[in-house]
């Protein structure tokens, strides 16, 4: 059976996880075989096609679009999906907030359950999975006839970008009058996405209010960093909530990660465990984030950005 | 109109869980067990729906072992004016909660149903969404913000990059994120009225759903412990270390 991949896109860009769930997706292919396919759905999505179309292992995409499809809303979305995962023995998306809202929807409508973001895949029907904030590892075996997964995308490397696969209308088109998409906020940034930054400095209470998350600027500027904040960061107004590292917001693991002003609550840590250099500056020399860094630094803040800035 | 609000008794937030010697699964033996976080801000939001007199009636259920009665009595002594607990020691996935749930939104016809977004056990984040797809209701995922006006409900969600507000027709099934509301405590003589509020036991077999799941639980494994690193005595020091031992710079 073939797998099918719902790519990840906002703002008419294709965005990065959708690659990293394509090398999910080929993990599962070494065990079951069978083709990949991407679905692009939204409205004025042609680009987005164009991209997913290059990325490697991919055969074909499949581009849904049309104005009931606009903003991804879970009923339409999740309608059209229910058409289209008959040709398939796994549909699989990136566990972001689109994805997370849609693709249970679709695992109810076809009576099977979902396995919510896997870190490995075992076999085609057997996946990793952290439960209890990353505290614990599961093993999961799934005898659905339809498997759906969301994909933690820092648990597989992104596939290349040299693929070729054909580009496909599908012409089906469902109706919508339960939701309708009123208007987006969203937050205005140069920086690297979160999600997929190499690098990530973030602050936490420490910083004392959102004026001080500037004195994370410029090492953002200089490493090329994403910044990120904690949860009570977030809860103190400090900074708008898209930028919160955590269980409840965004999963992380780059290269290095930065963690200033920020105690280490199990909250927090399920966000970012996984990334590869941990660097926490504290005044606090018994909070809990010194357990998981590579290298602490015990002091004030407020001297050690700008000391920090200037080194760099 | 009525809510109904779905709570899941789950381990404390702030207990550092166990694996089992065995890989079976997260020891919970003496281990003190709470309302999950999430569902707690659902209960509030619907409380909350009581006072403005928008909600006529707050109905709390839970789907879990004979224990998880306390986290309905909570869910009473918080403001709920009636439970239904539906009782079974298995280990139930989502698919079976949100089947039950449906047959208690058919039974019940409420005009809104609040959950939380996720459970901090299980980290599914499935049981709303599902709920939504059976009971063939519109859905207002990740709240922050509910507003109820007339035959419609404004949600204003938490997206990846930021936030959107959709309108759903009613009824509507809503999950709460963290940022919804701030819970109450539940004073002493609520608790104690809470204790005579009614509180309707069943059983999955009354509603005739199968909790058996196709999916198994193969093992439970500890995360590979992250080595306790250095501290490092200056800027000048980290930077170094960062540059020509970790190699990140």
């Amino acid at each position: 059976m073939s797998i099918l991949v719902l790519a990840e896109h906002h703002d008419g860009q294709l965005a990065g996880a959708t690659a990293h769930v394509v090398a999910a997706a080929q993990a599962i292919q070494q065990d079951s075989g069978g083709d990949i396919d991407i679905l692009v759905v939204g409205e004025n999505v042609a680009t987005i096609a164009e991209a997913a179309a290059k990325l490697d292992g991919v055969s074909k995409v499949r581009v849904a679009d049309n104005a009931v499809y606009a903003h991804q809303l879970a009923e339409p979305v999740g309608a059209l999906l229910v058409e289209l995962v008959n040709d398939y023995g796994h549909i699989l998306a990136a566990a972001s907030t689109t994805a997370k809202n849609i693709m249970p929807r679709v695992a109810a409508l076809k009576d099977v359950s979902q396995i919510s973001e896997i870190v490995a895949v075992d076999a085609a029907d057997t996946f990793k999975r952290p439960i209890y904030a990353g505290n614990a590892i599961a093993t999961v075996r799934s005898t659905d006839v339809l498997k759906v997964i969301t994909v933690r995308s820092t648990g597989f490397d992104a596939v290349g970008t040299n693929g070729n696969a054909s580009v496909e209308t599908v012409d089906t088109v469902v109706e919508n009058s339960q939701s309708t998409f009123i208007r987006q906020e969203l937050a205005e940034s140069d920086r690297p996405e979160l999600a997929g930054a190499k690098v990530v400095i973030s602050g936490g209470r420490g910083m004392g209010n959102g004026e001080n998350f500037k004195l994370l600027d410029g090492i953002a500027d200089k490493l090329g960093a994403a910044i990120g904040a904690s949860r009570a960061a977030v809860d103190a107004g400090f900074v708008p909530n898209d930028m919160q590292v955590g269980q409840t917001g965004k999963i992380v693991a780059p290269e290095l990660y930065i963690a200033v002003g920020i105690s280490g609550a199990i909250q927090h840590l399920a966000g970012m465990k996984d990334s590869k250099v941990i660097v926490a500056i504290n005044k606090d020399e018994e909070a809990p984030i010194f357990q998981v860094a590579d290298y602490g630094l015990v002091g004030d803040l407020f001297e050690i950005l700008p000391e920090l800035e200037s080194r760099l | 109109m009525k809510v109904l609000v779905a709570v899941k008794r789950v381990i404390d937030y702030n207990v550092k869980i166990r694996v089992k010697a065995d890989n079976s699964d997260v020891d919970l033996t003496n281990v003190k067990m709470a309302m999950n976080p999430f569902c707690e801000i659902a209960v509030e939001e619907a409380v909350r729906l009581k006072e403005k007199g928008v909600a006529t009636e707050v109905v709390a259920v839970t789907v879990g072992p004979k224990a998880a009665q306390e986290q309905l009595r909570t869910a009473l002594a918080l403001g709920a004016d009636r439970a239904i607990h539906i009782e079974t020691d298995e280990r139930v996935e989502s698919l079976a909660v949100a089947k039950l749930l449906a047959k208690v939104v058919e039974e019940e016809q409420p005009g809104l149903v609040v959950l939380g977004k996720q459970a901090i056990d299980t980290d599914n984040n499935q049981t709303g969404q599902m709920l939504a797809a059976l009971s063939g209701l519109p859905q207002g995922t990740f709240a922050s913000e509910v507003v109820v006006d007339g035959d419609k409900v404004n949600v204003t969600r938490e997206i990846d990059g930021g936030l959107q507000t959709i309108t759903l027709s009613l009824p509507a099934i809503i999950t709460a994120d963290l940022r919804l509301n701030e819970p109450r405590y539940a004073k002493l003589p609520d608790i104690m009225k809470a204790k005579k509020k009614p509180l309707d036991v069943k059983t999955p077999g009354d509603y005739g759903v199968e909790v058996a799941s196709k999916v198994s639980l193969l093992k439970v494994e500890s995360p590979a412990e992250r080595q306790g690193g250095v501290k490092v005595a200056s800027v000048d020091e980290l930077i170094d270390k960062l540059k020509n031992e970790a190699k990140v710079l």
